[in-house]
């Protein structure tokens, strides 16, 4: 399996790798790790004229709290937020997530940038973002823009990216006492794309009380899903376990699964409403520590 | 389509060429350089043969381009120990009879040096989901597992008398 | 237990030394086909179907050969001037080289570009303009055989349906009268899917003819190098490749497991390439090609057990409908079609058995490759073990005691199979035991009693399986009339160190280890003093190659054989030197001596020294010696496989928590090597059990063509085996020993299919066919819960 043929050019700097893409049109495309988008030009479903490399961009892999943000540079590799001390302690979801995502050689290469910018619902960061309730900003002939998740996912592989639009960073709102996130996905095997699988992220007020919550789903809708209905059915409430059960039915109800290699409707319906369940519980806990 | 050229040092020794675009670097290392340690046995990112290190860390060589490694340090099986010795790696999946047609051994040998660099000491578990991205068709992995444990037991020991 | 008698330096049979051939596959050394690069290096690509059923209107070749770099576009007109664009399979059927008006199956091969470069080759191949007039294909096999169902291969003469052959073997009408009148039957449509062997390296080949020596020396992955020589010359002959100018050389191959034995059409492509353009052409193949061309297994099998009301096993009947793709090309011994499908009566003892089977034609990819079992063992031993699962499951008693209660006794051997085999040895009850012990089947029995008061989903399932392995005496088994003997060649040189020559092939196996292992064993050289060289039909003596567990019982028995002429030889030069009459001289591993006085004795190296220095008179000076090995019976290795699985309720999860397997495989050259085969089949044994298994939509398009979606285990879905043996030599080897690699690939399915069966059957589950995922399984309990 031979890519067809493309003109290569390498960006030093967001701006260069802007005007490039500008200059160049629709027919380019960034390759950051490549591993969403090079396994497609071998098989040829993707034939772009121009690649714009913009991996070797400085400045854009970093993981830092900054104000009441945490912030991840959009080349930040999958390998270096799982082994990065602050995601570990304060983020544990991200380590849930990343475990999970293909292997350890392609983690080394992929970075969370291209997982969330492919606009892959099978991808799993995308769920993650949802639920945390991310802010994507990116770089684009018009200057920066900060794109809140909720609307950056458009279509099957359609983001609210333009085509010269550089997604630089990640924004997700800082850990604090009471929160608490979980992700498990079901997969075939270790390092499959999702069956069905579920992020949850929750805050709790001293008393226990549900202040905010968000359920990302994956690969279970043509577009990465939130779970709007189980998060307002738990928001300002204490979250008992007849709730997780209702909010469970939900996935299973609102998701929109289609039958594949990986399993009927049914079958993805009932695990989503499982993992659902099962993640409710794990990110409670991790909030109540 | 125009040529670029690159230099890389690949095992130590620095080399320059002038490639295509698309060129994959599995082939650079196996056709331009006639290296053929490196092995392709998937195309998908799937399988792991194609494993070298990439300044350091494990990368998958049939999914990256030539030219994105311009600049890098490459590590390939036949650079990992210095002629006519054994990387405790080597020696380990020798003494533990951790290969048998010997395709996916190159690659499963190059991950598992990521492997314990980042992690010295790891559990069954962990060598179990870290060397994941590497199949090996033959072994049923029990012998690869005992291997990479007894090569970390091996660098330890090393590393305990280098202190 | 097996008593080692050469010290560890020798390091002859019972003694794990380590791999001599390790080291070159350590330091990226091996040399695989793909990594040959020949002067004037030319590279070939297919252009595949993307139809399973189409009319070929027509070919364009003009935009790949405008590409700068392509050399030529081979289509089937092409070869069909030279009368080669058909191929005889091994089975009397035929497949096309290359189509000249009809694809067969979806990835068929349409014509071949050859190019200067891979990468321009495959830029020619996507430039290659094909019109197909799609047709509506068969592949359902069970609507292969409906009236309306169009006829596949007209171009067969005398061929009205798509029947390939019915085949049968035993009683039909006894049979059917002890399932009659039997207290209980137990019945099952059990389906064994199509799966592919996946070796990591796929196929490929480096062609090369030079027109002026106009000698053909083809660099291949296969697994029977001399076989494929033959093979060549009986196609190519008539275009003038004879077979003394055909060299077929197998280097290091990455895994075979089966999928290396046939003859795929592009080698054929490649070779008429080199032949008319005089350079050599390499052909890989890329994952999708080689795992969506070739298959294994694809049996549907309607089985039916009788038995007295307490368990006595009375008759067992099997009709199977196979699918072999649009040909037959299943890489079978000539008089075997199903190959030893006839095993399936398993390791029980009862008179009354029926086996018979249909095969047909579809649109699917050929192939029937004994993958990684000897021929159609698999199907067998999967048919029986889950019958008796279910026969235990129908009069509630214990599956172990079922068996005991059941097992061909020790005494009994050699044993008369009901279906016409002459097992050779076994102790099934003392193997069972030991997998019992092992595992601790009687405190799981109790923990899954709790377990299942508790409402979970605990399974214990058991394979007690018996193989036959080793084809195969001559008078029975060959391909393409060629005999199934095997061969070995050793020659000792004047310093004492040998070089050893067979006519198999290893992929994996350690043969480079095990062979001088057994001429250590015989002669006394220790093994590092012995090359072992096999692959190059230029050299190599005439084998019929590695598959089918075959290496051992045929190439290991003539390399022990071929040893004791040597020692025979060795004998009278030992006499001259000793100044004795022969008949005066014992033998122990590595020395002569004079009976009586053992201080007066000469060592091997003494003896090979004085062949070509200090000759006996009237003796034929030199050391070498050469048998081909015609083996009397097969052997039957077999074994007791146990597997405990936990099942979650809510999501169909399946958890391995154990698995043991204990094997008897005779006596053993290797124990290292022997238990890393265990280990390796075993995990091809789970992959078909819950992962894999290739699929096609109602167009006949498979999809999971590759690795992200046919799912070969990783490290962390197999299990960590645990293995031990039990060793009961056969009666007819020449060293005792039995084949070993299939057995785990064979036994593991059902001891998996059954610990899963068993874990959700208090939910009235009955039988779940392979691969069981936890998405089947899923279902299988909302369907339960339907019904109730």
């Amino acid at each position: 399996m031979i890519p067809a043929n493309f003109n290569y050019h390498k960006a030093t700097s967001v701006k260069e790798a802007i005007a490039l893409s500008s200059e160049l049109g629709e027919e380019a495309k960034y390759m950051s790790g490549g591993h969403s988008l090079l396994p497609m030009m071998k098989l040829r479903f993707a034939t772009p004229e121009h690649i714009i490399d913009i991996s070797k961009i400085e400045g854009l892999s970093y993981i830092k709290e900054d104000g009441d943000m945490l912030k991840i540079g959009a080349l930040t590799t999958q390998t270096e937020m799982e082994h990065n001390t602050l995601l570990k302690e304060s983020y544990p979801i991200m380590g849930d997530a990343i475990w999970l995502t293909a292997d350890p050689s392609v983690r080394n290469v992929g970075t969370i940038g291209g997982n969330i910018a492919h606009g892959d619902a099978a991808n799993d960061q995308p769920a993650l973002m949802l639920a945390m309730r991310a802010n994507i900003v990116a770089e684009g002939a018009d200057g920066t823009k900060t794109i809140p998740i909720d609307e950056f996912f458009h279509g099957f592989y359609m983001t609210a990216l333009e085509p010269s639009d550089i997604l630089t960073e990640i924004q997700i709102p800082k850990a604090k006492k009471g929160s608490g996130g979980a992700y498990h996905k079901v997969e075939r095997k270790v390092g499959d794309y999702a069956t069905a699988g579920v992020a949850v992220h929750v805050e709790l007020d001293d008393s226990g009380v549900c202040q905010q919550v968000g359920i990302g789903l994956t690969n279970v809708s043509a577009v990465p899903m939130r779970l709007e209905r189980g998060e307002e059915l738990l928001r300002g409430q204490e979250i008992t376990d007849e709730l997780i059960e209702q909010v469970g039915q939900i996935a299973s109800e609102d998701c929109e699964p289609e039958s594949d290699l990986r399993g009927s409707e049914a079958y993805k319906r009932s695990v989503v409403n499982t993992i659902t369940k099962r993640m409710l519980n794990k990110a409670l806990e991790r909030a109540r520590q | 389509m125009a040529k670029h050229e690159v230099t890389m040092t690949i095992n130590g020794q620095s080399v320059t060429a002038e490639v295509d675009s698309r060129l994959l670097l599995v082939h650079f290392i196996r056709e331009n350089l006639d290296m053929t340690g490196t092995h392709i046995g998937c195309d998908t990112s799937n399988c792991g043969a194609c494993t070298i290190l990439l300044d350091g860390k494990s990368v998958k060589a049939c999914t990256y381009l030539t030219v994105r490694a311009d600049g890098a340090e490459i590590t390939t099986i036949e650079g990992l120990a210095p002629e006519g010795t054994n990387h405790p790696l080597q020696q380990a999946f020798h003494d533990q009879h951790g290969l048998h047609c010997g395709f996916c051994t190159p690659g499963m040998i190059m991950r598992s040096v990521d492997l314990l660099k980042n992690n010295p000491n790891p559990t069954e578990e962990e060598i179990r989901w870290g060397i994941s991205g590497n199949l090996c068709r033959c072994t049923g992995y029990n012998n690869i597992v005992k291997s990479v444990q007894q090569a970390a037991k091996e660098m330890a020991k090393e590393k305990e008398a280098t202190v | 237990m097996f008593k080692c008698k050469t010290s560890a330096e020798v390091g002859g049979m019972g003694h794990s030394v380590k791999r001599k051939e390790d080291a070159r596959f350590l330091h990226g050394k091996g040399n695989y086909v793909d990594d040959t690069k020949l002067p004037g290096q030319l590279h070939m690509v297919m252009v595949r179907s993307p139809y399973a059923y189409a009319k070929i209107k027509s070919i364009n070749k003009e935009k790949a050969l405008a590409i700068d770099g392509v050399l030529a576009v081979i289509t089937g007109e092409d070869l069909a001037q030279y009368n080669l664009h058909w191929m005889p399979t091994l089975l009397s059927d035929t497949q096309m080289v290359l189509p000249t008006d009809t694809v067969m199956h979806q990835s068929q091969e349409v014509c071949a570009v050859i190019a200067t470069d891979r990468y321009v080759a495959v830029d020619g191949a996507e430039a290659v303009e094909v019109d197909y007039e799609p047709m509506q294909a068969i592949v359902d096999p069970f609507k292969a055989l409906d009236d309306d169902a169009p006829l596949l291969r007209p171009d067969k003469e005398g061929q009205e349906d798509n029947q390939i052959y019915h085949w049968e073997r035993g009683d039909r009408a006894k049979t059917d009268e002890v399932i009659a009148n039997a207290d209980v039957v137990v019945k099952e449509r059990i389906y064994l899917p199509r799966i592919h062997v996946a070796s990591i390296e796929t196929c490929g080949c480096n062609a090369s003819y030079d027109k002026d020596t106009q000698k053909l020396t083809v660099y291949l992955t296969t697994q029977a190098p001399h076989a494929i020589r033959t093979v060549v010359a009986l196609v190519a002959g008539h275009v003038g490749l004879s077979e003394e100018k055909i060299r077929i050389i197998s280097p290091d191959i990455g895994g075979g497991f089966g999928g290396k034995v046939p003859v795929y059409p592009a080698y054929v492509v490649a070779i008429a390439a080199t032949f008319l353009i005089g350079k050599p052409v390499k052909w890989i193949e890329d994952r999708s090609e080689n795992l969506v061309n070739g298959f294994a297994r694809d049996y549907h099998m309607d089985c039916e057990l009788a038995a007295t009301k307490d368990g006595k096993i009375q008759a067992f009947k099997v009709s199977t409908l196979a699918d072999h793709g649009y040909t037959d090309s299943s890489a079978n011994p000539s008089k075997y079609p199903t190959g030893m499908f006839s095993i399936c009566t398993g390791s029980y003892d009862y008179e009354h058995a029926f086996a018979e089977l249909d095969a047909v034609y579809t649109n699917k990819a050929p192939g029937g490759v004994a993958y990684r079992c000897s021929f159609r063992v698999t199907e067998a031993v999967h048919a029986i073990e889950r019958m008796v699962d279910k026969l235990a499951a129908e009069i509630d008693k214990d599956p172990a005691l079922l068996r005991f209660e059941n097992f061909i006794k020790k005494e009994q051997f050699p044993y008369e199979s009901p279906l016409g085999w002459s097992y050779d040895s076994g102790d099934y009850k003392a193997t069972l035991e030991k997998a019992m012990e092992m595992i601790g089947y009687d405190d799981y029995k109790k923990e899954q009693a709790e377990k299942r008061a508790q409402g979970k989903l605990m399974g214990i399932g058991i394979c007690t399986f018996t193989e036959v392995v080793g084809a195969g005496p001559s008078k029975d088994f060959d391909i393409l009339g060629i005999a199934m003997f095997d061969s070995a060649e050793i020659r000792v040189h004047p310093t004492g160190k040998a070089l050893a020559r067979f006519g198999t092939k290893s992929q994996g196996q350690g043969h480079e280890t095990t062979y001088a292992q057994i001429l250590a064993e015989e002669l006394g050289i220790p093994y590092t003093d012995i090359e072992i060289d096999e692959g190059d039909t230029d050299t190599a003596p005439y084998g019929l190659g590695t598959y089918a567990s075959r290496s051992t019982p045929t190439a290991g028995a003539a390399a022990a054989i071929a040893a004791r002429k040597l020692r025979d030889k060795g004998k009278k030069i030992a006499a001259h030197l000793l100044e004795v009459s022969e008949e005066d001289i014992e033998w122990e591993v590595g020395k002569y001596f004079v009976k009586g006085a053992p201080e007066k004795s000469k060592t091997i190296q003494d003896v090979a020294f004085a062949a070509y220095t200090n000759i006996p008179p009237g003796l034929e000076p030199g050391f070498e010696a050469t048998h081909y090995y015609d083996p009397p019976n097969l052997t039957f290795p077999n074994g007791a496989y146990i597997c405990v699985v936990e099942v979650e309720e809510e999501t169909g999860a399946i958890d391995v928590k154990r698995f043991v397997a204990i094997d008897d495989c005779g006596n053993i050259i290797n124990p290292m090597i022997v238990e890393g085969q265990v280990h390796g089949g075993l995990t091809q044994g789970i992959a078909p059990a819950m992962y894999e298994g290739i699929e096609y939509d109602d167009e006949g398009n498979v999809l999971n063509g590759t690795l992200m979606d046919y799912l070969v285990p990783t490290a962390v879905e197999s299990p960590h085996w645990e293995t031990g043996h039990t060793i009961t030599p056969s009666p007819h080897h020449p060293l005792g020993a039995k084949g070993v690699a299939e057995s785990p690939t064979v036994g593991a399915p059902p001891a998996i299919a059954n610990a899963i069966i068993d874990a959700v059957a208090p939910l009235g589950i009955k039988h779940l066919d392979i691969p069981i995922t936890p998405a089947k399984v899923w279902e299988a309990i909302q369907a339960q819960k339907a019904k109730a």
